[in-house]
């Protein structure tokens, strides 16, 4: 294989004989303190961790300060960054056209809470074969402090005021669109971001992560739901979910009755332990429930919200060939000039 | 019965004398009424009779209940295009047939259905009076179907009047309901109980007849929307994206019609493509674009509005550089604008379609034989190009019934343009950049998503990049990108299809076409050599124009651009890309939502030439 780098002997390398550095990107044009350059690296540990190949990943944005990070990981991985809110669409012809790819898309909440909102029902309504990543900060970075659709009742914002509307709780729009994979997170916390990128790489259809990922610049006060303070002092697991590769053996042992084992397509499995709230992940009910109720005492509630593998993704639904569609040869394109001559004659 | 007193058209005929295999036919009915089998069973009768025909459907945008009017002509010498008049009327509409009957061109005939309550009211017309509800007792059916059973007995009627072959009406029967028995005996039925009605009731007593001919003999007949899907699957498109919209629809579901039999990869009978339906048409074009980007053939098909919603992706497919074939099927006016009529009005918006100095290749098909070509060319052109391919379809061509001869299966290889894999990668050891211009064409070489070499990556954006794909805002490497895709652009216009040229021996008129128009301007052109003014003919088939296209102006004193629209769009083009010679191009456009006429072009012609 050309891509494994020879181990050095004092640099750790994943099972491909990799070091961290090659799933690394450009430097990263964000400001400094940048939620999304936390989440950036957690997409770095995850690939790395797992031994991913990242010719076999495609990453996909739209348009924000969150949409430009895809440049910032994975430099050996190709990257669509589209317009605004569009990031959906593109990556689902991108995942149909070549089933061997692996989508990470990465969308802001403006990007996909606002103008992309329809793209991104609609991507999950498919079950479009992705990872879709929400860096949530609440407002609109890019454009320098606008209100966004996840903005809280009340938030303050140096040039827009006061925020009047009630936002949009991006996970609770992913379930209702019948998501398989719906999680949530916290920049400022990199074990649970890294653990659920990790499953949300092995789930096979749409994996939805809103991982609130606070902008220094615009929205870090301490009372915005959105900040680095809220977020470490609010953040609630709501279940203790280990990722155990499918290459792994399961160590972690819990009392029977105390976890949940959920396997993913690829193997690998989900190891759900419920905490004080005894969410069920599996009960779909019981996730809306835990995100009204959370949404309504305003707590922030992290971790595997809800997962349900039984849709089939786009990818089946549309029956593709085991060979990508971009793979096949001109004689499986072009039909014979046989079928062409008596085509003709029945139109005659 | 009603016989008025016959008026042969002084035009047209001598009195008495039959006028053979040479009018047009309009039936007027009502949008649901079930008549499309009676008139495409008369279109296809006359086609196998030999005789050349063409039908087309002028309906409202409506489900149910509007009038509608499906006309057929019959042209000995071989002319399809829409005449202004028709000479024989089927009249089953109440709410029109006053209209209708003032239409017919003197010396015509009306066949008309007794329960219009209608009284003639024109007497240089030959009136007929059918008892069509009654007739269609002769069915057998019941409720709706015997309604739809009411066609069928203007079809015998017709068959009487005009002499039309019932054998020949009996296999196209056969061969609309597929050889069904139980769909065909009804009608049959119909279609005698009126023959013997006619010749019972009716005495002929007017000069329209047709007889059989040889002039159709190896010729398809079939409508241009499915003539591109057939040209799409036969170029390998292997990803599909679209939204509903008149009238492109019917060329999506001619991709889903085709595709299972052409398309199912025989060895393990898994589809060798995907088609979906998009939430929209910004959806359409950004999944194409993805499927583009990443390898495979993928288009949509589209109309006016779904033009305009794709104009950011189409600006970014431009920039990007990514390959994907659009086809929009022109209709008439903005937002729903007037949805089921043709106009030629999309040339100038999609041609700029996009934002910051964009101009787009497009494809000009002139028939269905070129949109069944165009439909697979498009996608070499798309792929060696790496961007967006426009065809502009419009209602004329893509929706109704046109003669043809068979399809020409696909000359050579497919074109899948610059795409360096991984050995190539190899070989320049790792060494490359996505928007470099090494042979001087302007195209750059690209890598797909997935090839499995560490130095194949790039990052596709629309901001401004460097020849590495990477970010910048420096203005040389703006300019000298931009430097670039104009190089491309010429290389377009020497890839692209070029016009086909009639130059005639001491014409002073030229004459620049495109599209559905070019049976009209066939037409008008022997009109106009019978009376002794002599034209050139230019047809575009696609933009950017050709450099041929200067040499035929300066060829002729005066050159008039026809085309359906109301801002001379074309003409505004020719004129934008040959300043000097502005003063000699003149625009002939016309914009009324119906198919052009040889006779509208003669006198506006005549008119700018006075
Ligand atoms: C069609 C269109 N409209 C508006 C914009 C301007 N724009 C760029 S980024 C952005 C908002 C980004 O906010 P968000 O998605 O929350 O990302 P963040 O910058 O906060 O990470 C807007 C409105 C655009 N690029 N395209
Ligand atoms: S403005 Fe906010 S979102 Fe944008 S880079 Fe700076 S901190 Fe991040």
């Amino acid at each position: 294989m050309t891509t494994v780098n020879a181990p050095k002997s004092n640099t750790k390398v994943n099972k491909l004989g990799l070091e961290k550095a090659v799933y690394k990107g450009l430097e990263s044009t964000l400001c400094n303190g940048c939620g999304h350059d936390s989440i950036s690296a957690r997409i770095i540990d995850a690939c790395f961790d797992l031994g991913i190949r990242s010719e076999f990943i495609a990453k996909f944005s739209g348009i924000g300060c969150s949409s430009k990070s895809p440049a910032y990981f994975l430099s050996r991985s190709h990257g669509f960054n589209s317009l605004h809110g569009r990031m959906p669409s593109v990556a689902t012809g991108a995942m149909v056209a070549n089933r061997e790819l692996t989508g990470i898309g990465v969308s802001g909440d403006g990007d996909t809470g606002s103008i992309g909102f329809g793209q991104f029902k609609h991507a999950i309504r498919r079950n479009a074969p992705m990872v879709y990543i929400i860096e949530n900060n609440g407002v609109y970075g890019l454009t320098k402090g606008q209100f966004s659709a996840t903005s809280d009742v009340g938030q303050e914002l140096k040039h827009a005021g006061i925020n009047e509307l009630p936002p949009i709780d991006l996970c609770l729009e992913a379930i209702v669109a019948d998501c398989g994979f719906v999680a949530r997170s916290f920049a400022g916390d990199p074990k649970q971001v890294t653990t659920l990128l990790k499953a949300a790489l092995s789930f096979k259809g749409t994996a939805v992560l809103d991982i609130i990922s606070p902008c220094v610049t615009f929205n870090d006060k301490d009372e915005s739901t959105k900040s680095y303070s809220w977020g470490k002092a609010h953040n609630e697991h709501v279940i203790d979910a280990t990722f155990v590769p499918y290459f792994e053996e399961i160590i972690v042992d819990y009392a029977p009755g105390e976890a949940k084992e959920v396997e993913l397509h690829d193997g690998s499995k989900i190891v759900l332990k419920k905490l004080d709230r005894a969410h069920d992940a599996t009960d779909r009910m019981a996730a809306i429930k835990l995100l009204e109720e959370a949404k309504h005492k305003q707590q922030f509630i992290t971790g595997l919200i809800y997962i349900n593998q039984s849709r089939a993704d786009l990818r089946e639904q549309e029956h593709l060939p085991e060979t990508p569609l971009v793979h096949l040869p001109a004689a499986k394109l072009r039909p014979s000039k046989d079928s062409l001559v008596k085509l003709m004659e029945g139109m005659k | 019965m009603t016989i008025a007193e016959t008026q042969p058209n002084p035009a047209r005929t001598k009195a008495g004398e039959p006028v053979v295999n040479d009018f047009s036919i309009t039936i007027a009915t009502k949008n649901g009424s079930g008549s499309q089998t009676a008139n495409a069973t008369l279109l296809r009768a006359l086609f196998k009779m030999g005789i050349p025909v063409s039908g087309k459907n002028l309906f409202p945008s409506n489900i149910q209940g509007l009038p509608t009017w499906y006309t057929i002509r019959a042209s000995k010498e071989g002319f399809i295009a829409r005449r202004q008049r028709a000479e024989v009327l089927v009249a089953m509409n109440k709410a029109t047939v006053l209209d209708d009957v003032q239409k017919l061109e003197s010396g015509g005939v009306c066949v008309y259905s007794d329960s219009l309550g209608y009284t003639p009211n024109r007497d240089d017309i030959t009136f007929y009076k059918i008892p069509a509800g009654k007739l269609a007792d002769a069915s057998g059916l019941a409720g709706k179907l015997r309604g739809y059973a009411e066609n069928m007995a203007y079809v015998g009627v017709l068959i009487y009047l005009l002499g039309i072959d019932l054998e020949e009406v009996k296999a196209a029967l056969t061969w609309q309901f597929k050889g069904k028995a139980k769909a065909i005996e009804p009608n049959i039925k119909t279609i005698n109980a009126a023959i013997d009605w006619a010749k019972e009731t009716l005495t002929k007593n007017d000069s329209f007849k047709v007889e059989r001919m040889n002039n159709t003999g190896g010729l398809i007949m079939i409508d241009g929307n499915t003539a591109a899907a057939l040209g799409a699957i036969y170029g390998g498109v292997s990803f599909v994206a679209w939204y509903p919209i008149t009238p492109a629809t019917s060329l999506a579901d001619a991709l889903n019609f085709y595709l299972p039999s052409l398309r199912t990869d025989p060895e393990n009978k898994t589809p060798t493509y995907s088609v979906v339906q998009a939430e929209d048409e910004l959806a359409a074009l950004g999944m194409v674009l993805g499927a583009g980007w990443a390898g495979a053939r993928s288009m949509t098909s589209t109309s006016g509005p779904g033009i305009s919603l794709m104009s950011e992706f189409a600006g970014y497919g431009y920039f990007a550089e990514i390959p994907a074939v659009i086809w929009d099927i022109q209709r008439m006016g903005p937002s729903t604008g007037l949805p089921t009529r043709v106009s030629q009005g999309d040339v100038l918006p999609t041609y700029f379609l996009g934002h910051g100095d964009t101009k787009n290749v497009i494809l000009l098909p002139g028939s269905v034989k070129e949109c069944f070509e165009f439909g697979w060319r498009a996608f070499d052109l798309a792929e060696r190009l790496q961007t967006p391919v426009f065809i502009l379809s419009d209602l004329d061509i893509g929706m109704n019934q046109w003669m043809s001869e068979p399809f020409d299966y696909p000359e050579g290889e497919m074109d899948r343009g610059k795409v360096l894999t991984k050995e190539d990668l190899e070989r320049l050891g790792g060494k490359w950049a996505r928007y470099r211009d090494v042979d001087g064409d302007g195209i750059g070489w690209r890598t797909l998503p997935g090839t499995d070499h560490p130095m194949a990556a790039y990052f596709t954006r629309g901001t401004g990049h460097t020849e590495m794909a990477t970010y910048s805002e420096r203005p040389e490497d703006w300019e000298k990108n931009m430097e670039r895709l104009g190089r491309k652009f010429e290389t377009a216009r020497k890839l692209a299809p070029a016009p086909v040229e009639d130059r005639v021996e001491g014409a002073e008129i030229g004459l620049i076409g495109y599209g559905s128009t070019d049976p009209a301007i066939i037409e008008a052109r022997s009109r106009l050599a019978a009376k002794g003014v002599k034209t050139s003919y230019l047809r575009l088939r696609a933009l950017p124009l050709s450099e041929s296209v200067e040499s035929f102006i300066r060829a002729h004193d005066r050159v008039y651009v026809v085309e359906l629209n109301t801002d001379a769009q074309v003409a505004q083009l020719v004129r934008l890309d040959a300043p000097e010679l502005a003063g000699r191009v003149f625009p002939l456009n016309h914009n009324d939502g119906l198919p052009l006429t040889a006779r509208w072009i003669v006198e506006a012609l005549e008119k700018m030439e006075a």
